[in-house]
C-alpha cells in the first residue's frame, strides 16, 4: 500500500512561499520516494530550484516515514535548519503533511497533491486498488475490487459500457467486472456474478474515520 | 388505481412503442412539448431522459410533470448518478404524487462524458440496487433503510436498460435475469443494429424462459447520416453499428431516407422474434420521423384502451 502523490506546479509552490524566504525542504523516504516525487534527488532539485529563485534554503532532508510518529524526533535532529526556517516544505503526501504540521508551531506548505492510496502493479505503475469501504466484497469478487476499479463504483456489474473488455470511461482501461467475470469463469465460480449486492453502509465508521485497538 | 398505458398495452399482448424525449439545456419546453404533441398518436409512452450524457438539462421529473399536464404519459428515466438514495427516494416519492407511474431505473453515463466534468459521480447506489429498492417501496412499503412509507405507493411499472450487445456477451442474459429479479418488469435495449447478434441473445434468453418474466423492448434508432453511423460504431461504446450497415448507406442516394428504412425493417424483424414484446424509438434530435416509422413498421393506429 502506498499514497500516491504528485508534484504541483511550481507556481502554486512558489505562490504559497510568497512572503516566506526562509525554507527547509522535507522529503520522505517511503511512498514519496518510490513515486519520485519526494525522495532524495526531488528534494534535492527542488532546493535548487528554490535557491534560484532566491530563497535561503535553511536544510533539506528526507524523513524515513513523514507520517511515522518517529518523524517528531527529526524536529530535535535538524533543530536549526527547522529554527531558521520561516516554513517547511514538505514533499510527501498529505499524512507526512499534516504529522510535520502537528510538531512545528510554523507554516507548513505541501509540495505534493496526495491522489489516492495504490499499489504498484508493474514498475512506476500505481493503481487505485481499494477504497477503504470498510465491508470489504473481495470474497464475491474474486480479488479485484469493483469499488476501486470501476469508475461508476458498481457493486452489481457490469454496465451497458464494457467495449472488448475495456471500459467506456477509460479505453485504457479494462472494464473491472469483465476481469471479475474472466477469473470468476477460471475458477467456475460464475454464479457469484448473480448474486446481488445490497446498498453499502457508507457510514461503517462515520467519517472522518477512525479507530481504537481495544485492549 | 389503474396501471400505467405503457403496462396495460404490454400486459394485453399488444406491441409496444415507446417514444423518447431529451430535455433542453434550458427551462424553455416548448421545442420539446412540440414533438411530443407530434407524436403522441404514435407512442404508448414517453421515456424523458435524465440528464443524458451528463449534460444538465431540465429534470425529467420536471419535464414529466409538463407531459403529464398535455394528458401524456411519461416514464421518468432516472439515474443514480447524481442522487443519493435520501434524494432518489424522494424524488421518486415527488414523482408519484403528480402521476407518475413508469419509471426507468438506469445507471448514468459518467460526469466526464458531460458539461460538468469535474462534478462528483454520487453512485451511493447502483442501477440495480436502486431498481431493487423501488420495488420494495411499493411492494413491501419499505425505503432502503428499512422505514416504512406513510402510505402505500399506487402501481408503478419499473424499468431497466440491457444492452444485448455488450462484452462478457454471454454473460449478458445472466445480467437480465439479474434485473428481472430486482425488479424489471420491462427492459428497453441499447440501440439495435447488429439485429443477427441480438438474435442470439434473444435465443439464450428464451432458453433461460426470461422472456416470459419481462417484457423487452428492442431499442431503435434511425440513423441520419454516415457519419452518425461511424460516431456510433467507434465512440459508444457497447454498441455495435456493423459495417454492412455502413455499406448499405453508402450506396443510398438518399442516406436519411435509407437511416429510416433501416429503423423501419429492424421493428418489422423484431416484431416477428418470439418474446420481443414491443420497440423503444430513439429519435432523439431527430423526432419528427417517429410517426412515419411507426406507420410504415404496420403499427399504426395504436390501440387506444381504457
Amino acid at each position: 500500500m502506498k499514497s500516491i502523490t504528485k508534484q504541483k506546479p511550481y507556481t502554486e509552490v512558489s505562490q504559497l512561499l510568497e512572503g516566506l524566504d526562509r525554507v527547509c525542504v522535507v522529503g520522505c523516504g517511503t511512498c514519496a520516494t518510490t513515486t519520485k516525487t519526494g525522495g532524495i534527488e526531488e528534494v534535492t532539485a527542488m532546493k535548487e530550484r528554490l535557491q534560484a529563485d532566491g530563497k535561503l534554503v535553511t536544510g533539506f532532508l528526507v524523513v524515513p516515514t513523514a507520517c511515522d510518529e518517529m518523524t517528531g524526533e527529526m524536529e530535535s535532529i535538524n533543530a536549526e535548519a527547522f529554527r531558521n526556517a520561516q516554513s517547511i516544505l514538505v514533499m510527501s503526501c498529505a499524512l507526512g503533511v499534516q504529522r510535520i504540521a502537528s510538531y512545528l508551531g510554523r507554516p507548513v506548505i505541501p509540495a505534493l497533491d496526495t491522489m489516492f492510496i495504490g499499489m504498484e502493479m508493474s514498475e512506476g505503475s500505481f493503481f487505485e486498488t481499494c477504497v477503504q469501504c470498510g465491508q470489504c466484497i473481495l470474497g464475491y469478487t474474486s480479488g479485484i475490487c469493483p469499488l476501486a476499479a470501476c469508475h461508476k463504483g458498481l457493486l452489481n456489474g457490469p454496465c451497458g459500457g464494457t467495449n472488448k473488455g475495456m471500459c467506456e470511461v477509460d479505453k485504457e482501461k479494462d472494464c473491472a467486472f469483465t476481469l471479475i467475470y474472466n477469473r470468476l469463469k477460471e475458477q467456475g465460480r460464475l454464479e457469484l456474478m448473480s448474486a446481488y449486492h445490497p446498498p453499502k453502509n457508507h457510514h461503517v465508521t462515520l467519517k472522518p474515520k477512525s479507530f481504537k485497538i481495544s485492549t | 388505481m389503474t396501471a400505467s398505458n405503457l403496462q396495460k398495452m404490454l400486459d394485453r399482448g399488444n406491441f409496444a412503442v415507446s417514444g423518447e424525449l431529451g430535455p433542453p439545456k434550458s427551462a424553455d419546453l416548448s421545442t420539446l412539448k412540440h414533438h411530443a404533441h407530434d407524436m403522441r398518436n404514435h407512442v404508448d409512452s414517453y421515456n424523458i431522459t435524465d440528464n443524458q450524457t451528463a449534460i444538465v438539462r431540465t429534470s425529467s421529473i420536471g419535464v414529466a410533470a409538463t407531459l403529464i399536464q398535455m394528458g401524456l404519459e411519461p416514464n421518468v428515466q432516472m439515474t443514480v448518478r447524481d442522487r443519493n438514495r435520501i434524494c432518489l427516494q424522494s424524488d421518486l416519492l415527488g414523482a408519484v404524487s403528480f402521476g407518475v407511474r413508469n419509471f426507468l431505473c438506469l445507471q448514468g453515463d459518467h460526469a466526464k462524458f458531460g458539461n460538468e466534468p469535474g462534478s462528483k459521480n454520487v453512485n451511493d447506489v447502483d442501477s440495480m440496487q436502486w431498481l431493487q429498492a423501488v420495488k420494495k417501496m411499493r411492494d413491501e412499503g419499505i425505503f432502503i433503510g428499512g422505514d416504512k412509507l406513510e402510505h402505500p405507493l399506487p402501481p408503478l411499472f419499473l424499468g431497466a436498460v440491457v444492452n444485448p450487445f455488450a462484452d462478457p456477451f454471454e454473460y449478458r442474459p445472466y445480467r437480465l435475469a439479474k434485473k428481472i429479479a430486482a425488479g424489471a418488469q420491462f427492459v428497453q435495449t441499447q440501440c439495435i443494429f447488429d439485429i443477427d447478434r441480438f438474435e442470439r441473445w434473444m435465443t439464450k434468453v428464451r432458453e433461460l424462459g426470461l422472456h416470459k418474466k419481462v417484457y423487452i423492448l428492442g431499442g431503435v434508432t434511425p440513423i441520419k447520416s454516415i457519419g452518425a453511423a461511424r460516431y456510433m460504431q467507434s465512440n459508444v461504446a457497447g454498441m455495435i453499428v456493423p459495417e454492412a450497415l455502413i455499406t448499405r448507406l453508402k450506396g443510398a442516394q438518399d442516406k436519411k431516407r435509407e437511416g429510416i428504412n433501416i429503423a423501419v425493417e429492424t421493428i418489422q424483424r423484431l416484431r416477428e422474434t418470439e418474446g420481443v414484446a414491443g420497440v423503444h424509438v430513439m429519435a432523439i434530435a431527430w423526432e419528427e420521423v417517429v410517426p412515419e416509422i411507426v406507420e410504415r413498421a404496420g403499427l399504426y393506429p395504436r390501440p387506444v384502451l381504457s
